[in-house]
């Protein structure tokens, strides 16, 4: 058997590279053993391959300069959360949290499971340039109904002017017990985005006073009204979420 | 804090381009470039596909076009004071004269050697990242080892200086 085969050029570098099978890989070495000046040479090819490993797998060992780790850690960060809160979403079929709950856990300490995707929902869609919302605050009506129709809870978008937060419009989310959720998206002149969450909750779940989580500069002001749950994110001054939480309250209390 | 799914090939991406360069703030130039366009990129990036060999890719093509040439492997390291006699300065001569040998490949071979022996990429993944057919890779790699076989033997171009 050994007489008719010969090994190939590609055989000799897999070989050398130990991308063989086992099988392959003892047909070759039979096939060395039987010719010294081949074996050579891949013994040759070997030892390139580990003076290369050699001279520069220090470079493995060494801190990374600081200006390569904040690519991915500072400037993009934001990127990251929304595609690892997109996966989460869309290929857990709304497990959410799933990805993220170290992430999310450590900048938003949430006591509240509807909090923790207000605040997932709120990452998600406010870096959203193209399609921050699903239906836009031209179909304010339509948007009202859509939701309110399937939350099965009359619904309205709170009048935030007042505090430089202009609707932009909505979308609907699943929600943390089966159900659905809604977001309404507001923005301001400067472009900073404010989000408001509503998630159907369980029946006979207490009411709750405003409740505010911060961490790291975040704010996500809560509460819970009836089945409805309710989370504000994205204001950073504290009186002023208070104060818009009222105004919602009220708004949603009609 | 986030662990972006680049990270983990940063130092691999790194070791490569310092190899590839001989230029540390060259090599981190490439780096960086490699990162900030994969992340503008990473939207096109396929769930599930190999990320690794897609940043290689990504690297190679601004190595490709972006790199200025001129710099590139012409200055020789300094002779540095080597005892002769002892296994280590033994050593050393091997890698410098294997560090000289490589010198003397075409870019191509010592990209393919670098992507295969270095960074251990499969054919396919050489491939891809070089954009031909695994059959080029694999004929091309094979010269190239042979090529750089034969200068660390002395038996082919300038004369390396031998010490053994």
């Amino acid at each position: 058997m050994t007489d008719t085969y010969v090994a190939t050029e590609a055989e000799i570098q897999a070989y050398v590279d130990g991308q063989l099978s086992p099988t392959q890989r003892t047909q070759v070495e039979v096939y060395l053993a039987e010719h010294p000046e081949v074996a050579e040479q891949a013994s040759a090819y070997q030892k390139q391959n580990q003076l290369l490993h050699g001279l520069f797998d220090h470079v493995l060992d060494e801190p990374l300069p600081e200006r390569l780790t904040s690519v991915t850690t500072t400037k993009f960060q934001r990127k990251v959360y929304r595609i690892a809160a997109v996966l989460a979403w869309v290929m857990l079929g709304g497990v959410s949290g799933f990805l993220l709950r170290g992430e999310v856990n450590h900048t938003l300490v949430a006591t509240e499971p509807f909090t923790e995707r207000a605040a997932i929902a709120h990452v998600v869609y406010s870096a959203e340039m193209l399609h921050p919302v699903e239906v836009g605050v031209d179909q304010e009506k339509h948007l009202l109904q859509w939701l309110s129709k399937r939350l099965g809870h009359p619904l309205h978008a709170p009048d935030l002017t007042g505090f430089g937060y202009q609707l932009m419009g909505g979308r609907l989310l699943p929600g943390d017990t089966g159900g659905a959720a809604a977001q309404f998206m507001y923005q301001s002149k400067t472009g900073s985005r404010l989000s408001l969450y509503v998630s159907v909750r369980d029946k006979g779940t207490a009411q709750t006073a405003f409740r505010i989580e911060e961490q790291d500069g975040q704010q996500l002001m809560y509460w819970v009204d009836d089945d409805l749950g309710f989370a504000l994110v994205g204001e950073k001054d504290r009186k002023r979420l208070l104060e818009m939480a009222r105004v919602t309250y009220q708004a949603m209390s009609y | 804090m986030a662990h972006h799914p680049f990270t983990e090939h940063i130092p691999g991406l790194r070791r490569y381009a310092i190899a590839l360069l001989r230029d540390r703030s060259l090599a981190d130039d490439l780096v960086q470039d490699t990162l900030e366009r994969g992340l503008k990129k990473f939207s096109l990036f396929q769930v599930g596909s190999d990320l690794r060999a897609w940043l290689f890719t990504i690297m190679h093509n601004l190595f490709i076009n972006q790199v200025p040439r001129t710099k590139l492997w012409q200055q020789n390291t300094p002779p540095e004071d080597i005892h002769s006699g002892s296994e280590l300065a033994e050593e050393m001569v091997t890698a410098r004269d294997f560090m000289q040998a490589l010198q003397l490949l075409t870019e191509e071979q010592r990209v393919i050697i670098l992507l295969i022996g270095l960074e251990q990429l499969s054919y396919e993944q050489t491939a891809q990242v070089l954009d031909l057919p695994v059959g080029t890779v694999m004929s091309r790699l094979a010269r190239a080892r042979e090529r750089l076989r034969l200068l660390m033997n002395g038996e082919a171009g300038p004369q390396l200086r031998r010490v053994k």
